[in-house]
């Protein structure tokens, strides 16, 4: 009916003044500190949000009700310059095995103590996969209802 | 493929925001479109034109008139979302990373 469309990887890059075996730490052990505390899986708040230091390693997110809900999991752990991560939450963040969608971090030395982190959310059109899934989640809260607030308030502060 | 930036762009005008949002409803032609909005048709076919432009919204012909649709897989919307929620992301996990360093110094 109408084409089907494969979307470009999302690609990111920052430079932070870390050695590479720091930005590597704070990306994976202290990712709790840093990941947007809006985006939690779970029904309740994120308490904390694990990534097994190990290939075939969870990635998970912890409730402070306890309950532990699933992101995803550790596909290359190779530090402190190459992590992928399986990410396999749907687009309105709901854990869905049958899904990944792979995030490759590269930590790139770049001299002076600093590090380029360079990262690749890539196979997006297996979004497009569940694609039933995702037509379900235009009304749910985190769903598109939710996302179109957050464009019109970013593009407001973007223009 | 469009990049996040047009879609931004498409999403951030609220009558824009107001086509794409009726059209979750299923697919419509222009004239249905702009029977519940206070704007003409003409100005109903521009924004529907940038919406497309952008990967947002997919049109068939259907006899002598278009339809629109939201992109069924929505999958224009998920990745300028995706771009979003990195950039956001990163910028947060820099502060940290910073943050840590000069708390060691």
């Amino acid at each position: 009916m109408s084409q089907r469309i494969t979307p470009a990887p999302v690609r990111k890059s920052v430079v932070v003044r870390a050695p590479a075996a720091r930005a590597f730490e704070v990306f994976t052990a202290g990712i709790a500190r840093w990941w947007p505390k809006s985006h939690h899986i779970g029904a309740s708040e994120a308490q904390s949000q694990v990534i097994e230091p190990r290939s075939g390693g969870r990635w998970f997110e912890r409730g402070i009700d306890g309950v532990e809900c699933e992101i995803g999991k550790v596909l290359t752990w190779q530090p402190p310059t190459l992590l992928v991560l399986a990410w396999q939450l749907t687009a309105d963040f709901k854990y869905d095995a049958a899904l990944v969608t792979e995030v490759e971090v590269r930590f790139i030395d770049a001299g002076g103590s600093t590090t380029r982190v360079e990262l690749e959310h890539r196979h997006l059109e297996r979004l497009g996969d569940r694609g039933e899934l995702l037509r379900q989640s235009i009304d749910s809260p985190n769903g598109w209802g939710a996302l179109l607030e957050l464009y019109a308030h970013a593009a407001s502060q973007q223009l | 493929m469009a990049n996040a930036t047009a879609q931004f762009a498409a999403l951030a005008d609220p009558t824009r925001r107001q086509v794409f949002e009726r059209l979750r409803a299923g697919e419509q032609s222009v004239g249905q479109i702009a029977r519940g909005l206070p704007v003409s048709r003409p100005a109903v076919s521009q924004h529907l034109r940038v919406l497309k432009e952008a990967a947002l919204v997919a049109d068939r012909a259907v006899g002598t008139r278009r339809v629109y649709h939201i992109d069924p897989e929505g999958l224009g919307a998920v990745r300028a979302w995706l771009d979003q929620f990195w950039e956001a992301a990163l910028a947060a996990y820099a502060r940290e990373v910073e943050k840590g360093a000069e708390e060691q110094q």
